[in-house]
């Protein structure tokens, strides 16, 4: 079967699933939205009513687990984050999606005490896109060196960062010091010499065959 | 059980006198193609014992014990346990892994260095007696590899400590970390002196 077909049969079953749960959130007067996208399913969710929804897919759609809490930065947007939450259903045999936006300022309520996975999961998010996780117990960086200052995975993060380490003999300890790169920062055009080129005649030997059907 | 006979004996299971220790390979007679081995058979026929500057003999034990410290960080770690077990069985010349800095004469930094990690490495090599030797182990801990521009990898492990041999790679293969070991032991036999 091809992949085509394959997501065609998700989302043959995702789609009804996601009117379902919209279908039944409803009544809560929380605004939750279903998509159903590349095979799987994503619920929008607003961000004063995650954990209420979260408890919700927990308790009463059988959705038992939460396998991530990630972040994504579309700086183009008025509130540039998202929180984006996996979970997965055992009992129904499902993935779904949770996102909710945010921006630098705005406080996400946080579900570490609806599933407990949430807690690093949060703290990872916090440290790479600098989202605020509100009533999380302990909201602390978790990844990146200590002290240090940004939110890497931010697009107005600079790829190098502002600082690099190095021993120094002097001081005989490891020192911090602004970024100076020894070898030129490199391009790459992703343009091959073999795909896609438009050669002047010419035709490369063998490439005289490469429009011709059959 | 039946006992062998010993007028049959197995083909093969008897070995001719004074020709155990020679070798076996069809061609090769140390007396004739190995000039220094018998050089140092007829001395120890002779006289019974050898001369050889201190240097040399220290060089020689340190190069047999190379006891190295495990300091994987990330998938080179893997090429070095396997280099470490039987395949390609690094004990054969007296390495092995230990679990402390205090025990260890070499590090090997097998995987990628990250900010975060450095003062840590730093620290575990000040632990380490002298005479002390780095490896670093791949193209993360050669450079920064991959992660040349990264804002959280240090360009190189020799950038935090002194290293003695660079094995390249991404990972390097147990065989080229194993070369890179049998290099080591020569540039000790080379370079080595018990002046600290």
């Amino acid at each position: 079967m091809s992949s085509l077909a394959v997501q065609a049969q998700f989302e043959a079953v995702l789609t009804p699933m996601g009117a379902e749960l919209v279908g039944a959130l409803a009544g809560d007067g929380w605004g939750v939205e279903a998509q159903v996208a590349f095979g799987e399913l994503t619920l929008v969710a607003p961000r004063e009513h995650i954990v209420e929804v979260m408890t919700a897919l927990r308790d009463r759609f059988g959705f038992q687990q939460l396998l991530d809490v990630c972040g994504a930065d579309y700086p183009d947007r008025e509130e540039r984050f998202e929180v984006v939450y996996h979970l997965l259903s055992l009992t129904r045999n499902a993935r779904i999606r949770v996102k909710v936006a945010t921006d630098e300022v705005q406080p996400v309520p946080t579900v570490c005490h609806v599933y407990p996975s949430a807690g690093w999961f949060e703290r990872e998010a916090y440290d790479m896109y600098g989202m605020i996780f509100a009533g999380h117990p302990d909201m602390r960086r978790l990844l990146t060196d200590y002290g240090f200052e940004g939110h890497p995975l931010r697009k107005d993060f600079p790829m190098t960062g502002y600082v690099e380490v190095r021993y120094d003999e002097e001081q005989k300890r490891v020192v911090y010091e602004p970024v100076k790169l020894t070898q030129e920062f490199r391009t790459f055009d992703f343009l091959s010499p073999w795909e896609g080129a438009d050669y002047p005649a010419p035709v490369l030997p063998g490439d005289e065959k490469a429009g011709v059907k059959g | 059980m039946g006992v062998i006979a010993p007028s049959s004996p197995l083909p093969g299971a008897m070995v001719p006198a004074n020709s155990a220790a020679r070798s076996t390979v069809e061609g090769y007679d140390p007396k004739v193609h190995d000039k220094f081995f018998e050089a140092v058979n007829t001395e120890l026929g002779e006289r019974g014992f050898l001369t050889a500057s201190l240097d040399d003999v220290i060089t020689w034990a340190r190069t047999g014990s190379l006891m190295w410290m495990t300091f994987g960080l990330a998938c080179c770690a893997v090429e070095m346990i396997q280099m470490s077990m039987p395949r390609f069985d690094v004990e054969r010349f007296g390495m092995a892994p230990r679990g402390s800095p205090r025990h260890s004469d070499l590090m090997i930094v097998a995987g990628t260095l990250t900010n975060k990690m450095a003062p840590a490495i730093r620290k575990v090599y000040d632990q380490m007696p002298n005479p002390r030797y780095v490896v670093s182990m791949g193209s993360c801990a050669n450079g920064g590899g991959y992660y040349h521009y990264s804002y959280s990898v240090v360009r190189g492990c020799d950038r935090v400590v002194p290293v003695d041999v660079y094995v390249p790679g991404c990972p390097p293969t147990a065989e080229a970390l194993l070369y890179g070991l049998l290099q080591l032991q020569k540039k000790i036999r080379r370079t080595g002196t018990i002046d600290r």
